[in-house]
């Protein structure tokens, strides 16, 4: 009730940083008087929804005001400029609390077409704000647009092009693309619309770059680098980076005249740019943005230019450490600004030493400055700068300050700037150092960037492990420390590397023993003891303290208190130590018989107890040697760990991410999973004629001969499975519906269900098991040439149960090949993989579009290039039925048109297809001969690919 | 570039909303709420950067803020900004802002929601910095004043007497606002939560 409450009336500026400064003088009269017609309705409105006691109150007030003003805007009484202005403003209020507005665009549409100033101002926010992609509404705003810009009063143009600016959408861009650089280069615009011109191109360009042609002016924009208007200058620096990064042969003249203009303002008194200067730095912004758009080039080769940069540079660098003229932030952030970019430009050059160091110092003084912000982005400089040869070194340095932030930093952000600098500053020489320091802060470390050091601390190890004692040390500490961070990666590689490496092995065995000791350890480092103990727990078996009845009873030990995967494992182990210690054979067979194993509820563990008894009852020595052969080593490749934290650690390119999916799949399923590889006979084989050759993971890869099961000792146990028989013409089936049953056969069942709109899309995908038994490691992977976004299944699925999987589908652009669905499981013993098509297509980005006959033959004669027209003269495969000829056409996503072609008995269609990029418009035309039972299908779009995709599709359907 | 910029009080009240992103309604929402939470549980005096995950989808982004007594100042950016460049430039938009009110408070930006709308604009155009020099910003600002009152001089007076005695007839309006003066005394203001 207290008006001078925590809310409100305090000055904004006072921030809550710095002591809060004298009280102004008080509220003079009119201050926030705005438009001097301070709205009334609209105060009353705002101070309405101020008073509301509860949301629900709140709420019951918006809707009154959304239902009366949408009565005013339907009723026949024509409302002035004034009430739509009022309107409007209600509305954007209402949106700012969080409530979708679907209307009022029409009127804003009238405002901002109006010649008073208010109402465009206004009518031109409400669009920026609310856009809507109603196309119609577009047009109006575009005609709007257009009047503004020829109007040559540059208060409207700044009006219309901030709009094209916010908006930005390819309609704006198809119809400005051409004028703008126009008005960004004739003589006579004034400096504000070209700032605002050049920036409005600046976006058009980032959203639809294929409109905007290089052309004539790019040469007149690089020479507005010498405006005498610091404002413009800026603008067209910002404009020139971006143009300059995709055709940086273009736009190459801009280094010299940017290299000129900073040196003017970097040698400049602060006093000579007067409103450009900030609390006594010249023009901050403007020399962040050219040095930026200096790191769009290498190094200048003329030396006159080069030499004046270094200069430049050195001069940024000598400032630092003169004394600030000002004791505010702003002062020191200003001047900070222009010396990091400085300093990441030296960076980027990696070219002078001397710079390089001069820059690593400065960063240097920085780690212990007392503003957060500075030593936030000195780690994250530093980050960079570790990685040229020139300054590693001169990094290294500073390695006890870094050590020391993420010790005593408060802030999380900090301190994982700290982590990703100790990792780039890594190297031979200090990789003990700074693996010890990580382990002691991943004790207390947030754990939000728990995992992210675990991979680190594994990557470190591995690539700077001299003595590789200490790598396994390190691995099994970090299980210990932080065992639910280790992700599977990480223990499968540290087994990858002991089997790889004979003289760890002894070590390796005796550390796990001993780590197991611990009356509580985490499952992981039971995986990791088991496995290793059964290849090698021979070792040790020498030392009475671990001889072989004590490593078995240690690891049966943790048996019950395990998950099942790791009790599978486990029972792996068993069987090798009946190889490995003949002397325990009946010991481990007692465990094996007893009816928790053979009885198990779980089908592998039953499975794996049975076959494992009876391997061991009836095996002669040699067999069990030959079958249970130590493990042989792994391929070499590339640490599948890296490919994690780089997954972590950013999107990076499609390709990347490829990559990074095949890697880790093939290192689940092909090598490290010791379950799939280690010494689990199919079932499939011959259990009883072991004499075979022997089964190692170096078995040839099985020949596609189609069938579902694949070996399961095949590396390439997760390659795609070829396509399903009969998968085509299910999928042909999909083409004009988007319900049914995709794939089936003895054991799993695939139902789709899906909708579209636009260019997204979201498919349900039904896994049903129609068996009575579990389906293991359930993984279902679309290979993608769409943008797919899939949400994990339980890698379970019961006996009779059905999973869903979501898929949301977003077609980035026209494309041909549908995504394959690949499935791997586990049912019973054996690995099933297969794959099916996915029916996605390109007609389901399709909206039906209505037209008149005069509009289609006009819009089809358009079309009339050879190559946007693609015909097919195909048999007729199914009865030709009048009616379901039409429903395919509708199903295929075109809008059927009636009464359009002057021969009733053929079909025309039009649509749109949607991409994110682009929206493609079609035409089709299908004849039907009934005599010859022969069709005649014609695609005419705009694009060629499209409409030969579109002619395959749909022939298939008739 | 700059994705959005976000101001919103210290009970996570948005008072002003701008993204130059195409997002849906229900997602802008989402990212004001939980730039809010994770802003908020920042103390003053650590540092005014973070990353916001996957908030915007990428990586890539930023939360760059500024905390005013009762008022945040969060920006989006992706990584073609300046950490510290992006911070004064919250500095300029809330001076001019105080220039422009005189002595600019929340209720301000509340009550004139559109004029603060026409400031940024002459900021933060389409996601890019437009200007940064402080009088030149201000005098584009007040170039708009007198262009609204040369208009409202001429012909916004009648329709504005039409509309207060339209008014009139509605019965919730208090009678004590005074419109003419920012300085609304409403006795009953409840602290907006």
């Amino acid at each position: 009730a207290d008006l001078r409450g925590p809310t409100s009336r305090q000055p904004v500026r006072r921030t809550a940083q710095a002591p809060a400064r004298t009280p102004g003088p008080g509220r003079g009269g009119g201050g926030g008087g705005g438009g001097g017609d301070g709205m009334r309705g609209l105060a009353v409105f705002i101070s309405d929804i101020r008073n509301c006691k509860s949301k629900e109150a709140e709420i019951k007030r918006i809707n009154k005001e959304l239902a009366n003003i949408r009565s005013k805007f339907k009723g026949d009484k024509a409302l002035d400029g004034y009430s739509k202005k009022k309107y409007v403003c209600k509305l954007l209020f209402i949106f700012l609390l969080g409530h979708d507005i679907d209307f009022g665009h029409m009127e804003a549409v009238n405002l901002l077409s109006s010649n008073r100033y208010t109402e465009k101002q206004i009518g031109y926010l409400f669009i920026s704000v609310l856009v809507n992609s109603n196309s119609e509404l577009i047009r109006l705003i575009n005609n709007a647009i257009k009047n503004d810009l020829a109007s040559r009063n540059p208060t409207f143009m700044g009006l219309a092009l901030h709009c094209i600016a916010n908006v930005g959408s390819r309609e704006m861009a198809e119809a400005f693309a051409g004028e703008i650089p126009k008005i960004l280069v004739a003589g006579d615009t004034m400096d504000s619309v070209k700032q605002s011109a050049a920036l409005c191109l600046l976006r058009l360009y980032r959203t639809s770059p294929d409109l905007v042609p290089m052309g004539d002016w790019t040469s007149r924009v690089v020479h507005l680098l010498n405006d005498q208007h610091l404002g413009v200058v800026t603008a067209a620096t910002s404009l020139i980076t971006t143009l300059a990064q995709k055709n940086p042969e273009e736009f190459k003249t801009s280094v010299s005249l940017a290299v000129s203009r900073l040196s003017r303002i970097v040698t400049s008194a602060s006093t000579d740019l007067q409103d450009y200067t900030y609390y006594f730095v010249p023009a901050p912004w403007l020399s962040v943005k050219l040095l930026r758009l200096l790191q769009c080039y290498p190094p200048p080769e003329d030396p006159a230019v080069r030499g004046r940069l270094t200069e430049c540079l050195e001069t940024i660098l000598n400032k630092a450490q003169e004394p600030p003229k000002s004791k505010k932030v702003q002062h020191s952030n200003a001047k900070n600004a222009v010396l990091f970019e400085a300093i990441s430009l030296i960076i980027h050059h990696d070219s002078e030493p001397n710079l390089l160091v001069r820059a690593c110092n400065q960063l240097g003084q920085f780690l212990q400055h007392r503003e957060t912000n500075l030593r936030y982005l000195a780690l994250e400089s530093m980050c960079t700068l570790a990685s040229s040869e020139f300054s590693h070194e001169a990094v290294k340095t500073h390695i006890e300050t870094v050590i020391n932030a993420l010790k005593t930093e408060r802030d999380v952000s900090v301190r994982q700037r700290a982590v990703d600098l100790l990792y780039a500053m890594c190297d031979r020489s200090n990789a003990q150092q700074i693996v010890a320091e990580m382990l002691n802060y991943l004790e207390t470390a947030d754990y939000s960037i728990r995992e992210e050091i675990v991979l680190k601390v594994a990557i470190l190890a591995e690539k700077y492990a001299v003595d590789y004692t200490w790598y396994v040390d390190t691995i099994l500490n970090l299980i210990r420390i932080a065992g639910d961070y280790v992700s599977e990666e990480v223990w499968y590689r540290v087994i990858q590397i002991v089997i790889n490496r004979d003289d760890v092995q002894g070590y390796a065995a005796k550390t796990v023993f001993e780590a197991l000791q611990a009356p509580a350890c985490h499952e992981n480092l039971v995986k990791v003891g088991g496995y290793i103990l059964g290849e090698f727990g021979n070792l040790i078996a020498g030392d009475p303290r671990s001889s072989p009845l004590i490593q078995f009873n240690l690891l049966h030990s943790k048996f019950h208190l395990c998950s099942v995967p790791t009790r599978a494992l486990l029972l792996s182990t068993y069987i090798k130590f009946v190889n490995l210690f003949p002397e325990i054979k009946t010991t481990i067979q007692d465990v094996l018989r007893s009816d928790s194993q053979l009885k198990n509820a779980d089908v592998e563990l039953q499975q794996r107890a049975v076959e494992y008894l009876r391997l061991s009852t009836i095996a002669s020595t040699d067999i069990l040697a030959t079958v249970l052969e130590e493990m042989p080593p792994f391929p070499e490749r590339e640490s599948s760990i890296l490919a994690k934290l780089k997954k972590k650690k950013g999107p990076g390119t499609v390709t990347d991410l490829e990559e990074i999916k095949k890697e880790r799949s093939s290192d689940m399923n092909g090598s490290a999973e010791p379950t799939s590889v280690n010494s689990t006979p199919s079932p499939s084989a011959d259990l009883l004629g072991l004499g075979a050759a022997p089964l190692t993971n170096s078995a040839p890869p099985p020949s596609s001969s189609g069938s579902l099961l694949v070996d399961v000792f095949s590396d390439s146990a997760s390659a795609v499975a070829p396509l399903a028989p009969g998968s085509d013409d299910n999928f042909a089936r999909f083409v004009c519906k988007n319900n049914g049953v995709l794939f089936e056969n003895q054991l799993l069942q695939i139902g789709l269900k899906s909708e579209f709109r636009q260019n997204l899309g979201r498919m349900f995908i039904f896994y049903g098991n129609k068996t009575s038994t579990q389906f293991l490691n359930f993984t279902p992977t679309q290979f993608l040439c769409l943008n797919l976004q899939t949400k994990p299944v339980d890698p379970t699925v019961d006996g009779g149960a059905q999973v869903q999987q979501v898929v949301n589908i977003e077609c980035v652009s026209d494309f041909m090949e549908a995504p394959i669905l690949n499935i791997q499981f586990r049912y019973g013993g054996t690995f099933q993989n297969l794959s099916v098509k996915l029916p996605i297509t390109l007609n389901k980005f399709f909206q039906p579009t209505e037209m008149s006959s005069q509009d289609f033959f006009q819009r089809w004669k358009q079309l009339s290039n050879p190559k946007q027209e693609v015909q097919n003269i195909f048999k007729a495969k199914h009865p030709m039925d009048a009616e379901i000829t039409k429903a395919k056409i509708i199903g295929f996503g075109s809008a059927l048109l009636e009464e359009v072609d002057p021969n009733p008995a053929n079909f025309v269609g039009a649509g749109i297809i949607h991409t994110k990029t682009t929206q493609i418009g079609c035409l089709l035309r299908l004849e039907p001969n009934l005599q010859a039972q022969m069709y005649r299908l014609t695609l005419r779009t705009s694009k060629e690919a499209v409409s030969q995709r579109l002619c395959e599709l749909l022939s298939e359907q008739f | 570039m700059i994705n959005a910029i976000l101001v919103f009080n210290n009970h996570g009240k948005p008072r002003l909303v701008r993204f130059y992103q195409h997002l849906a309604e229900e997602v802008q929402q989402q990212i004001i709420r939980e730039t809010f939470h994770l802003v908020l549980k920042r103390d003053d005096h650590i540092c005014n950067f973070l990353e916001c995950g996957s908030l915007f989808g990428g990586s890539d982004y930023k939360l760059i803020y500024r905390h005013y007594a009762t008022l945040y100042f969060v920006f989006c950016v992706d990584s073609s900004e300046s950490e510290l460049g992006i911070l004064d430039l919250i500095q300029v938009f809330v001076e001019t802002l105080d220039k422009c009110f005189e002595n600019v408070c929340e209720l301000d930006l509340i009550f004139h929601m559109d004029k603060v709308h026409h400031i940024l604009q002459e900021v933060v155009i389409g996601g890019m910095v437009l200007e940064t020099n402080m009088n030149e910003i201000v005098a584009q600002v007040e170039a708009q004043s007198k262009l609204e009152k040369a208009e409202g001089g001429l012909s916004a007076a009648p329709s504005r007497a039409v509309s207060a005695v339209k008014n009139i007839n509605l019965p919730e309006i208090p009678r004590n606002i005074n419109i003419g003066d920012i300085n609304i005394k409403v006795p009953n203001l409840s602290q907006f939560m």
